[in-house]
């Protein structure tokens, strides 16, 4: 594998390509096959973090009877150390809107919302505006369809797919029991696309460029570029767009700070990839996948403190509805705590580490199953750095 | 067979209707899973986990309580995975709960403690969080305890009062680990806009929500050599007790009550029963005199429909819920509040007792009974009218306690006078059993002839359905009643918050229109009361009710108006229905309360 290839910078998300109403109408205008099939030959792959292939999702809506449909953006991004959703839309906002659209007119929905983060409030007097140019747009090409901005209120869990449905209709955002998942039963029971913001412009990227063309990005199983939100122990912070399919040793060549020992993968809800493993791991669905956070350790980091934070962090923005996850978060929590003063043998990493894998099989929703993902990782890899 | 789907659970085929879950696929093979967050009657939540699941194939394990069978499927119910996993998640629930069961009112009669039991874990596998956080117990309320640290955060309380009652006086707060079962900004239970229905002590799993007990209340009065302590049993009592002490649901264990009660030590064992014949009579007239100032005096300040007022669920509800329909409840007291104001009054002067030394004690199927009883308007004797509530389950452990062999005790009466009743009081305790109880005796006074239903039995009020709407014609009238002839007299059942509010709302939008309203708190009417022995679902309310029925069937005397010891209370103490004495007496007014 050629390991040290300088990475490949891309400039599609952000291009200002595509904006007029012109490219708009011929971009709308594809049948529904059209599009589902284009997307599914891309092998585009959702950006918020699961990634579940967007055709599919777009094709099982589609299919749905029901005459009521929704298209949600999900802009909720509470994902420790990702912020490239903000960025896209402060930068590029109609084009998340004409993502929409083009699903919308896909899967036969005519409403759509976004669920915007409540710490992206700032935003909203620049997203209302580039939406009323949008719905005239829609007007004058004679499309019914319309997009309102709900605000989320600042629970991480929210971001789930069907707690943020719970939350805009309303109620406590609490995730639900799946299945039925959304492309069946979702905002308000009805057949749902819900899409990361990026998600959304890749799609519309990929509708107007072609799958061939997408294609040639990327790897098999990681298809195209994707947005990188990059902090920590680099020089270089910030948001880049990159071919997916490297490694991480490619990565930490272009950002680390020459002492890098550790990549948090996916934020504190993916995997911690040590030095060791650098130069076998690639970033991608076949390797350590990520909504688009990476985090940057050098030497001088405590990977205890790391995982103290990530524990942290999951006990208290767990919704706390299910036992594995609710009760499990606060024993890892304290768990690491008590092995770290002397309370607990060492072997009690060994019980933490078996309850992180029950906890994976068995919470309710993503939050509990990946609580595992940076325990499992860091505990393993830094297994003296929790005891001493 | 469209509608079946076909699976294998623990390497046997079985075969079930399309939407059923995995564990009513096991259930129906009489494989046991272990269950918290789920109940009968209310929504799927999903939530504890307990009832995780191997499916072939699948990395993840599925909540069987809220997973659909579907074709091909294989499950695993006991594999070595699904048993760790179990494993891990009770010892989770309980690394969390308080879990001092010898101090605990739920000890034996717990979900949890079953589910540990069957576990057999002797370690503690994880570190003991309850010495970490503050928990706090609200012993407030007259009828509810709430205390968190007993709490696994299933929810069932908080679909309860959600789903059942509409009333949402439980929910849930904050999150993570600081995620709680909470009021409206936490305030205690009596503050808020809980009815005290006990719908959610019912379904709790744990000690978490419990009944306010006041047994050793009891036992001090009963060995108070100064006082004259009497009992009296709701009518959904006797169709329940027996569950409390092994026996199946609907039997009809009256005799055995009486007999337990009085080796209890009571004075007197009395029937609640008596006092429900003596409410028909007050509550009848007041309808009658209600439809006559409407129709002849054409009084626009009469308020119609007249709503029924026996349930202290339903009455604090409408005081919350809907105020400016007040005028609309009967002005009746409930049987159990009739009772103790007859008893300290009536009954004391008839037995020679001094009402200062009389403890009026009740058997309820309530725990808003409690709370009735404590309402400062119900001391019209001069004292307060009943001194100490105790439902169902508490006499049960009464009779446990006292080393009873219930099921060998002999069938026993009722003591005199204030014991004897007719079918119709008993009927009482089944949803749309008041509303046939005062049409019998209502029919009767206006017609001079029987309810024109075979065997009495006016089954169109009858059932389990949640709102159910029945109306009779009034034909060839008494002379005095002639306003009333061809009058179509329209009448709806409501059982369970959420159906009254549906027909509250509908009354006050003017959608409807009726002349009389029955509405009891409980899903099923008192026989699926907050007091009655838990478990409670669907299929057990329906044989209580078919033995209300049935005990109502066999009376000798089936119409309130008939019962000689009512006619002789109106003899000899109250004149009439709805004289001054009754006023005084028998009828109270209601409040305004706040919406939260
Ligand atoms: C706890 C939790 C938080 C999540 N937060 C986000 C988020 O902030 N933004 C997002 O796009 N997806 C988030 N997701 C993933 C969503 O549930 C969902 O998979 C995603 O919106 C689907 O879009 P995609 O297919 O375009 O990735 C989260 C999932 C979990 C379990
Ligand atoms: S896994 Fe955590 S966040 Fe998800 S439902 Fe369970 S408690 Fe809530
Ligand atoms: S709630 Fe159940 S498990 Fe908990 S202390 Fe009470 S009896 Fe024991
Ligand atoms: S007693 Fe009734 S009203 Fe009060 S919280 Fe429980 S279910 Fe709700
Ligand atoms: S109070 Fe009882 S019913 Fe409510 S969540 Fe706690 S354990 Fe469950
Ligand atoms: S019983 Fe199935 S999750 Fe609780």
């Amino acid at each position: 594998m050629a390991n040290n290839k300088p990475l490949k910078k891309v400039d599609l998300i952000f291009s200002e390509a595509f904006l007029n109403r012109d490219e708009l109408k011929e971009v709308l205008s594809r049948s529904a096959d059209e599009v589902i099939q284009e997307l599914l030959d891309s092998g585009l792959r959702g950006r918020g973090g699961a990634g579940f292939p967007t055709g599919l999702k777009w094709k099982f809506t589609r299919d749905q009877k029901d005459p009521e449909k929704y298209v949600v953006c999900n802009a909720d991004e509470g994902e420790p150390g990702t912020f490239k959703d903000r960025e896209i839309l402060d930068r590029v906002g109609r084009k998340v809107f004409n993502g929409m659209a083009l699903c919308a007119g896909t899967i036969g929905a005519k409403e759509g919302y976004m669920y915007l983060r409540g710490e992206y409030r700032f935003l909203l007097p620049k997203l209302y505006q580039i939406l009323d140019e949008f719905h005239e747009d829609m007007k004058a090409l004679g499309i019914d369809f319309h997009i309102d901005i709900k605000l989320g209120s600042g629970a991480y869990v929210c971001g789930e797919e069907s707690a943020l449905f719970e939350s805009m209709e309303g109620d406590r955002g609490e995730p639900r029991n799946k299945p039925p998942y959304p492309t069946e039963y979702g905002f308000r029971g009805k057949p749902t696309v819900i899409n990361n913001v990026e998600t959304f412009v890749s799609a519309l990227i990929i509708s107007r460029i072609g799958a061939a063309e997408y294609q040639k990005l990327g790897t098999v199983d990681s298809r195209g570029s994707k947005l990188f939100s990059v902090s920590g122990d680099t020089p270089i912070p910030g948001i880049y767009e990159l071919e997916l399919g490297m490694t991480v040793e490619q990565f930490v060549n272009e950002f680390g700070d020459g002492d890098t020992k550790a990549v948090q993968v996916g934020g504190a809800a993916g995997f911690c990839v040590p030095r060791k493993k650098f130069n076998d791991t690639i970033i991608g669905f076949e390797g350590v996948p990520t909504g688009g956070s990476m985090m940057l350790f050098n030497s001088s980091r405590s990977m205890y403190n790391v995982l103290h934070n990530y524990l942290d962090f999951f006990k208290e923005e767990s919704c706390g509805q299910c036992t594995p996850c609710r009760v499990g978060c606060q024993q890892l929590f304290l768990g690491i705590e008590a092995v770290k003063r002397g309370e607990k043998p060492a072997s009690y990493l060994d019980t933490l580490l078996k309850l992180s894998q029950t906890m994976k099989i068995t919470a309710k929703c993503g939050l509990g199953q990946s609580v595992g993902n940076s325990f499992h990782s860091i505990v393993n890899n830094f297994r003296e750095e929790m005891i001493y | 067979m469209e509608n079946m789907v076909k699976l294998k659970i623990d390497g046997v085929e079985v075969q079930v209707e399309k939407g059923k879950t995995i564990l009513d696929a096991a259930r129906s093979m009489n494989i046991h899973i272990p269950t918290l967050c789920h109940h009968e009657d209310l929504c799927v939540a999903g939530n504890c986990r307990v009832c995780v699941v191997e499916q072939v194939g699948t990395r993840n394990l599925v909540a069987s309580c809220a997973t659909p069978a579907a074709d091909g499927m294989e499950i695993r119910t006991n594999s070595l995975k699904v048993r760790n996993a179990r494993k891990h998640i009770i010892e989770l629930l309980l690394s969390e709960h308080n879990a001092d069961c010898t101090k605990c009112y739920k000890n034996g009669n717990c979900e949890l403690q079953a589910l540990a039991s069957e576990l057999k874990n002797t370690e503690h596998m994880f570190l003991d969080l309850v010495e970490r956080k503050t928990f706090t117990v609200d012993m407030y309320s007259p009828s509810i305890i709430k205390d968190d640290s007993r709490c696994i955060r299933c929810q069932r309380c908080v679909r309860t009062c959600e789903e059942l009652q509409h009333v949402s006086a439980l929910g849930v707060a904050h999150k993570g680990d600081r995620m709680k079962i909470s009021t409206f900004f936490d305030r205690p239970m009596f503050e808020v806009v809980c009815t005290n229905c006990g719908q959610c002590v019912n379904r709790c799993p744990t000690g978490a929500l419990i009944e306010r007990n006041y047994i050793d209340e009891v036992w001090d009065a009963i060995y108070n050599e100064d006082k004259f302590v009497v009992v009296q049993t709701a009518p959904a009592t006797r169709v329940a007790l027996g569950e409390a002490l092994d026996l199946p649901p609907g039997e009809i264990v009256t005799g055995k009550m009486v007999a337990a009660l009085r080796r209890l030590g009571f004075n007197a064992v009395l029937d609640t029963d008596w006092s429900a014949d003596l409410t028909i009579m007050e509550e009848g007239t007041e309808l009658l005199t209600r439809l006559k100032k409407a129709l002849v005096d054409k009084d626009p300040n009469v308020a119609l429909p007249m709503t029924t007022s026996c349930s202290p669920g339903w009455i604090k509800f409408i005081e919350h819920t809907f105020p400016e329909m007040l005028p609309n409840v009967s002005t009746c007291k409930s049987p159990q509040q009739m009772f103790g104001a007859v008893a300290k009054t009536y009954y004391a002067n008839k037995v020679g007792v001094d009402p200062a030394k009389m403890v009026v004690v009740s058997i309820m199927p309530c725990t808003a009974k409690k709370f009735e009883a404590d309402r400062p308007e119900m001391r019209s004797s001069g004292y307060k009218d009943v001194d100490l509530v105790l439902t169902t389950r508490e006499l049960g452990i009464m009779i446990r306690q006292a080393g009873l062999d219930f099921n060998s005790l002999p069938d026993e009466d009722y003591d005199s006078v204030l014991g004897q009743s007719s079918g119709a009081a008993v009927i009482f305790g089944a949803t749309g059993g008041v509303m046939e109880a005062a049409l019998r005796t209502a029919y009767e006074i206006v017609t001079g002839r029987e309810v024109p239903f075979e065997g009495l039995n006016i089954t169109p009020v009858r059932g389990m359905e949640g709102v159910r709407e029945a109306s009779m014609e009034i034909k060839d009238t008494l002379p005095e009643w002639k306003f009333l002839e061809g009058v179509e007299l329209r009448t709806v059942v409501a059982h369970g918050l959420t159906n009254a509010k549906q027909v509250m709302q509908w009354v006050k939008e003017g959608k409807k229109s009726y002349h009389f309203i029955e509405i009891m708190a409980c899903p099923g009417g008192c026989l699926g009361g907050g007091g009655q022995p838990i478990p409670t679902n669907a299929e057990i309310r329906a044989k209580r009710a078919e033995a209300i029925y049935r005990e109502d069937a066999g009376k000798a005397i089936r119409k309130s108006h008939e019962n000689p010891e009512i006619i002789a209370i109106y003899k000899e103490f109250l004149g009439e229905p709805l004289s001054h004495k009754s006023h005084e007496l028998l009828h109270t007014h209601y409040v305004e309360r706040n919406r939260y």
